[in-house]
């Protein structure tokens, strides 16, 4: 694609009641300025879903611009639910490769708990339909549960079947110091976690949290002479499906994560067997599931499988969450999406710690917007 | 809360009106002008019979707000038995007794409130089917 990723920033994932949105912002761009040794960038992309609902506050391109020292730089808020921070992403790569702006700045930022409760879960559920979904008061744990419970009836399974993912989860945010959850989780305590949304349990649903990561991005030339291990932005696709489940086909089927999947990989020129890990939308363990199969990783009504025989671990065929995933790692909705890309770019870099899958040369993140609605992968690669 | 944003949609929250694709023949519901199979316009009313069955369902315990004072409240996909999925509340029903296939029938209650002065939004929500599905 000629687009290289040359700096990464993120914070810790977690409740932090003493920071504001513009500083979770500024911190993550911070640290993704000092990484690529540049100081300011000609564009900027501010991946995010909730800042109008949970804080009162839009406009975040020139806010955070205004506030990150960057006065006059070309900035806008990108939104698609909790696929908003990999959709910046997208649109840094896309201005970048139009020839238009050389060096551009992605940032994922949601703050989540200026607001608490009911008002947090109902700010959760607007990327659903409002007026047909929402309106019905179904929640994104709501959405989970419907997904998850056609999904037991169709393949035979109990809930006890999708440990593996939560459990592969904490396992690798046990390893990652900015994770949410450090704790590992014991297996047969899973299926009896507090229910959320039968049978979306608390060990199901990936937690909210406060947290920014940021990426920069340049062309591949300009890249290899500003540091010295840029990562190969080698595939970049985004596919839409129906907003709501009611109106899919075939609502076990998530075709917008498959569509892009296949863009993605047509353009890295690769197949999933030289994928060496996998950063999935794990915000609930059925959307591991329904992502590893749309991505081909599983035949349908078998990426369940891939937990339960261990293959998702470190060292299993297929590594997912390997900082922690949304589940460990947290979930800060509209950042969701950054943080998998500077997870990738970490573990091609070699620089994941204990963290580290051993060799990784090709990685895939996909960040969906609620049930699959929208997806949007994208294929790294350590550059040669 | 928003009036005329629930104002406009009580043909569809009261009666389950939809359409009906002028090309292909399929049914559509929640309306949307242009075919979720062929693409084409489709934009004459059908008024759905309400008869259905459950195809998943879930109990939320953890309500958004406005919905609070329902909690828990199931959720479900319906399959209407014209061919469309629905998103409704069930009622009329304990937790135990839904299952997936069960028939249901649509059926008119309050949705959600917004406090001591604000709207009532009235809208479908489905119970245990009482009445035979009709051949469609």
């Amino acid at each position: 694609m000629n687009v290289s990723i040359i700096g990464l920033g993120q914070t810790e994932v977690k409740e932090m009641w003493d920071t504001s949105i513009r500083h979770l912002a500024w911190y993550a761009i911070e640290a993704a300025l000092d990484d690529a040794h540049i100081s300011k960038v000609d564009a900027l992309y501010v991946g995010n879903m909730l800042s109008g609902e949970l804080s009162q506050q839009n406009h975040l391109g020139a806010l955070v611009a205004d506030f990150a020292g960057m006065r006059g730089v070309e900035a806008v808020t990108v939104e698609a639910a909790d696929a908003s921070g990999g959709m910046a992403l997208r649109q840094a790569i896309l201005a970048v490769k139009s020839g238009l702006v050389e060096t551009a700045l992605a940032v994922g930022v949601e703050k989540m708990t200026d607001q608490t409760g009911s008002a947090v879960t109902a700010a959760m559920a607007y990327g659903l339909d409002a007026d047909y979904e929402a309106m019905q008061g179904l929640t994104l744990a709501g959405m989970g549960a419907l997904l998850m419970r056609r999904y037991m009836f169709e393949h035979g399974l109990d809930v006890a079947d999708f440990a593996g993912f939560s459990v592969n989860a904490h396992a690798n945010g046990a390893a990652n110091p900015l994770a949410m959850f450090r704790n590992r989780l014991k297996p047969e305590r899973f299926a009896s976690a507090p229910l959320v949304a039968d049978p979306v349990n608390l060990f199901d649903m990936a937690p909210a949290a406060d947290g920014a990561a940021a990426v920069i991005v340049t062309s591949r030339e300009k890249a290899m002479d500003m540091v010295p291990q840029p990562v190969e932005i080698a595939g970049s696709a985004v596919a839409t499906d129906t907003i709501a489940l009611h109106d899919r086909r075939d609502v076990l089927w998530l075709q917008a994560a498959a569509t892009s999947v296949q863009k993605a990989l047509a353009q890295a020129g690769v197949t999933t067997e030289e994928i060496d890990l996998f950063e999935l939308h794990d915000s609930f363990t059925v959307l591991a599931a329904l992502s590893l199969e749309a991505a081909g990783f599983a035949g349908r009504g078998e990426g369940w499988m891939l937990a339960r025989d261990g293959e998702i671990g470190r060292n299993g065929r297929i590594p997912i969450s390997t900082f922690g995933g949304l589940k460990a790692r947290g979930n800060p909705m509209g950042a969701t999406g950054m943080y998998q890309i500077v997870e990738v770019a970490r573990q091609l870099r070699g620089q994941a710690g204990e963290c580290q899958v051993e060799g990784a040369k090709v990685g895939m993140a996909q960040n969906l917007g609620t049930n699959g609605a929208t997806a949007v992968t994208h294929i790294l690669r350590v550059a040669e | 809360m928003e009036v005329s944003r629930h104002w406009r949609l009580q043909a569809q929250r009261y009666q389950l009106v939809g359409e009906t694709c002028d090309s292909c023949g399929v049914k559509l519901f929640p309306p949307r002008d242009v075919c979720l199979e062929c693409e084409a316009p489709a934009q004459e009313l059908y008024t759905f019979t309400g008869l259905g069955e459950i195809y998943s369902y879930t109990t939320i315990y953890d309500a958004p707000a406005g919905f609070e004072h329902n909690a828990p409240y199931m959720v479900a996909l319906i399959k209407l038995e014209e061919g469309p999925l629905v998103t409704a509340q069930l009622t009329d029903m304990d937790p135990s007794e839904a299952q997936i296939g069960m028939p249901v029938e649509m059926v008119t209650r309050k949705l959600r409130t917004d406090g001591e002065e604000g709207m009532i939004v009235y809208g479908y929500k489905f119970r245990p089917a009482v009445k035979e599905l009709t051949a469609v």
